[in-house]
């Protein structure tokens, strides 16, 4: 494959969309989907086939605004339709050269869209999934075809450097450093591993990536194995996610079949291949070592670091391992260029970011924003606030290792180091937003039963210290707790965050102690007077009995 | 092939040592006569790092280090016994208590358990943490030997030694978190395995009375894990 | 002044730890001499005083009536001892703790070719969900573990408690000891 044979592909795409250039593209990821957004596309296919218009009807990824999906984009004036029902499709049809009907009619005008920058998500919701002609005639492979013919293993690495991306996992480790790392530690076989793992509750930006644009994160691979010297990667994705292994599974066959996988790609001296290995549904398998551990066929559990899989991996091999989101950043970075993906974001943490956004605000769905943009602009303006009257209280970021972040930081720009001062964390991109109807201290309790039923049991202080901090958070919502628990949950929190072998124990308390940081008053409450504010908790129903 | 480990010269709780580059600072530690307290640990099996009873303080870094799986560094500066160590160590040990049904006057361990000594040693007098008294089963289809899962402390050394010396690999766990439980074979009764080879190493190497020899109960008999470092010995050829 | 006082408290446990302060033998005698034996299975006093310095407490929190007793024992203590593994950690009467009481009983009192089969409620005190650890209910101020903690452990405490010393627990007994 070559530029040339690229722009062909490219130009036979375009052709036949200029043949046709009128279109209905349905979103058919996860969300939208859910909503039977399947049946509506045949129902357009037949309203099509039927009146004999000439119209295409394809179905593609996530579109972002999931509350109001089912979501249908129109070409070529890009009318962006919501709430689409089976019955909307015949006068969808009929309506194709005029205005869509106004109860339909979904503006890409509002601060949802306006708000936002998309690199990660340029193609979602854009181009066919399960196409790959259509990524590649939305640019797609250059990067990798440019980097195989134009560039050295090393200058990837510089460019990448040059970028300041940071690893999207969470951790925000810089993804340059780790694959120079890679490509200089000597081993006569490396691998590469997408860790597609995605668990944390609320969190479902890697699942809308593979379900909406699964070659961008192929190519990020690919380029990623000719810079560190690898020749055989893997998708650690995990078996809930059936949709985005059917559409990786396409891809990889398409990748294959064009040459970008397999042995000299691009005439190049570099044979590279990838597998899809499906998780069996462990959250900890999301944890670095335990999913090489899972890959290998054992246990999923992790071991001490060092070593780190840097120096030894997969089978003891240099193995460089990185977030779907990650990859999925590297095409547009080689394109366009490390200083460009720079120039977005703040001095520490560069270029843009995708959340899923949901809980208790208006649009729920899948954002991308540049980093450093505040929390309240995410939360009410992209978002559009809090529903039905009722009051902001936290919004959780980071999952089950991350924490809430009260109004008073609502300023706060999104960056790695900020959240880490408010007691949170980036994660992977979950962003729960809560209000007054939330209790704090059930939210604590809601998160560590997350992480005791996920423990691995490997080491004491995460499988016995989690049970019993759920034990004590139990008390409090159920009002039998005393003043005493409140100390001894303080120190497990203490303990086991500093003991645990892994992040996920070692970031288990954090949940709590960001509450107690900011809603103290509420265990209190709940401890002392048996009452929990936001009437949610059993303890308030034992208070009316004694009274 | 690897360079010839190099000589490290380093401190531990301000005596200062030399160890090999390919030591961990536990293996430095007891050559020098230093004791760490450790529990999943045992001479002649691979480390797990997973009780964290052996964690230690180094000078420069806010995480604490297993010393059962940290190489030695040159320079180094380790501290293996301060206030914080010692509480973490006793709260180890307190959630072991609280986690299964420990009822040291009636088991067949007490007075000769690994986890006992540990409490006594670290001043565990009581348990602060509620107990969480799980049922659990008690396997004694064995024809020699018994499993009572509610003295297992889950530190996997059965399951190292009948892997890793024995070569049956009968041993694993079923499940995760606290609910993880020790299995032989695919979770069939033990005296219905077909790869035990009924060596008793499991139950020799068991810190607590989680695996015992039927016929030693109330013979107040102590485990002899000590044959392990022997059969290394004697497999590098070094006997 | 008048000599402090002790109260000795059977809850849930087989007698082994009161067993083991008889078990001072001769030095019960000398012993004796320091303290004024207020109320204690031992004795024949019904009433807890209203003033303790030392109770040492026997056994586990297994019923209602040891959820009573041992709250107005805290409340009129000074010092409260757990005396032995049932009281420090629930030991043997915590192993019905994995089954439902009902279920218990029933096993008890009903099947196995009984005549009368009949769960006996009468005059009884009802039996709590869980046996509980006495601190779990209650504060304790020294622990002092052991099935039982033997004569000479016991002896060490309460000299030492009468000399108003905190004693060092973890090297005379433990769990099980």
């Amino acid at each position: 494959m070559t530029l040339d044979e690229l722009e062909q592909i490219a130009n036979e795409v375009q052709a036949a969309k200029e043949k046709s250039p009128r279109a209905l593209n349905v979103c058919v990821a996860a969300g939208c989907l859910s909503l039977h957004s399947d049946a509506i596309k045949s129902a357009l296919e037949k309203e099509v086939q039927r009146t004999g218009v000439n119209c295409r009807v394809a179905g593609t990824g996530c579109m972002g605004l999931c509350s109001l999906g089912p979501l249908v984009n129109r070409e070529p004036d890009g009318q962006l339709l919501k709430n689409v029902a089976e019955a909307d499709a015949a006068e969808i049809v009929e309506k194709l050269e005029s205005v869509p009907p106004e109860r339909l009619l979904c503006s890409r005008e509002q601060p949802f869209f306006q708000r936002q920058t998309a690199v990660v998500l340029e193609n979602s919701g854009r181009i066919n999934p399960e196409k790959i002609e259509e990524y590649i005639a939305a640019e797609g492979y250059q990067a990798l075809v440019r980097a195989l013919t134009e560039m050295a293993p090393a200058q990837i690495v510089q460019e990448v450097s040059k970028s300041g991306l940071r690893g999207r996992g969470g951790a925000g480790y810089p993804t340059g450093l780790k694959w120079g790392t890679v490509a200089k530690t000597i081993g006569t076989t490396k691998y590469v591993i997408c860790n597609a793992d995605e668990g944390d509750p609320g969190a479902f930006m890697d699942r809308s990536v593979l379900e909406s644009d699964p070659h961008r994160v192929l190519e990020g691979m690919i380029v990623a194995g000719y810079a560190v010297g690898a020749s055989q990667g893997y998708i650690y994705v995990r078996a809930e996610y059936p949709l985005a292994i059917k559409r990786l599974q396409a891809a990889i066959r398409d990748a294959r079949r064009l040459g970008f996988l397999g042995s000299q790609i691009c005439n190049a001296k570099f044979s590279f291949d990838i597998e899809i290995r499906i998780g069996g549904g462990a959250f900890v398998c999301g944890e670095e070592t335990a999913l090489i551990a899972s890959i290998e066929g054992r246990r999923g559990t992790p071991r001490p670091r060092p070593p780190f899989p840097a120096q030894s991996g997969l089978w003891q091999m240099p193995t460089l391992i990185n977030n779907v989101e990650s990859f999925a950043n590297i095409p547009t970075i080689l394109r366009r260029g490390g200083e460009w993906y720079a120039s977005l974001g703040t001095k520490k943490s560069k270029g843009t970011k995708v959340f899923a956004l949901c809980g208790k605000v208006r649009n729920v769905g899948l954002i991308e924003v540049p980093m450093g943009t505040p929390l309240r602009q995410i939360i009410f303006e992209i978002g559009g606030g809090i529903p039905d009257g009722h009051r902001f209280k936290a919004v959780q970021t980071g999952g089950p290792s991350g924490g809430c972040i009260p109004e008073q930081s609502l300023d706060l720009p999104v960056d790695y180091e900020s959240l880490k001062e408010v007691g949170s964390i980036m994660g992977s991109g979950g962003m729960i937003v809560m209000d007054d109807s939330a209790c704090m201290v059930n939210v604590a309790r809601y998160f560590m039963e997350f992480c005791m039923s996920e423990s691995c049991g490997k080491c004491i202080p995460c499988r016995a210290g989690t049970a019993q901090m759920f034990e004590l958070l139990t008390r409090m919502t159920s009002g039998t707790a005393t003043p005493q628990d409140l100390e001894l949950l303080e120190d497990l929190c203490d303990m086991v965050s500093s003991t645990s072998l892994c992040g996920l124990g070692q970031s288990a308390p954090n949940p709590v102690l960001s509450t107690l940081r900011y809603f103290r008053e509420e265990y209190t409450e709940h401890i002392v007077d048996k009452h929990c504010r936001a009437g949610v908790c059993e303890c308030n129903h034992l208070a009316e009995v004694s009274a | 092939m690897n360079p010839a480990p190099a000589v490290k010269t380093l401190a531990i709780d301000g005596i200062d040592v030399s160890a090999s580059s390919d030591q961990t600072i536990l293996d430095a530690a007891r050559e020098n006569g230093i004791s760490i307290p450790t529990l999943c640990h045992l001479d002649g099996l691979t480390e797990v790092g997973a009780c964290r009873m052996c964690l230690v303080e180094l000078k420069g870094s806010t995480r604490l280090q297993p010393a059962c799986v940290t190489l030695v560094e040159e320079g180094m500066e380790v501290t293996t016994r301060t206030p914080r160590l010692e509480k973490y160590r006793r709260m180890v040990l307190e959630l072991l208590f609280a986690e299964r049904n420990h009822v040291c006057s009636v088991c067949v361990a007490n007075n000769m358990c690994e986890l006992q000594d540990q409490a006594k040693a670290h001043g565990v007098t009581h348990v602060r943490f509620p107990y969480r008294s799980p049922e659990l089963p008690v396997d004694v289809s064995h024809e020699r030997f018994a499993l009572d899962h509610n003295r297992c402390i889950l530190c996997t050394r059965c399951v190292r030694v009948c892997n890793e010396i024995e070569g049956a690999h009968t041993w694993d766990l079923l499940g995760r978190g606290v609910n993880s439980l020790l299995i032989s074979d695919l979770h069939q009764p033990w005296g219905e395995s077909d790869t035990c080879t009924s060596c008793g190493k499991c139950v020799q190497v068991c810190p607590t009375g989680a695996l015992f020899d039927k016929s030693k109960v109330g013979g107040k008999v102590r485990k002899n894990p000590d044959f392990l470092s022997y059969l290394n010995e004697m497999r590098e050829g070094l006997r | 002044m008048s000599k402090p006082t002790l109260a000795t408290v059977w809850l849930d446990g087989c007698s082994g730890c009161h067993m083991s302060i008889l078990d001072m033998d001769e030095r019960l005698v000398e012993l004796s001499e320091q303290f004024d034996l207020v109320y204690s299975p031992l004795v024949d006093y019904k009433e807890f005083p209203a003033h303790v310095d030392i109770a040492l407490i026997e056994g586990s929190v297994s019923s209602d009536e040891d959820d009573r007793k041992i709250r107005l024992v805290r409340a009129h203590t000074r010092v409260l001892v757990s005396l032995g593994d049932c009281a420090v950690t629930g030991n043997v009467p915590a192993m019905r703790n994995p089954i439902p009481v009902p279920e218990l009983l029933d096993s008890v009192y009903k099947g196995n070719g009984l005549l009368q089969e009949q769960v006996p409620t009468h005059c009884l005190p009802t039996l709590l969900p869980r046996v509980r650890p006495v601190h779990e209910v209650v504060n304790v101020d020294v622990f002092v573990p052991g099935c039982p903690p033997s004569a000479d452990t016991i002896f060490t405490i309460i000299s030492e408690l009468l000399a108003g010393r905190v004693p060092d627990v973890a090297a005379l007994s433990r769990f099980g000891a």
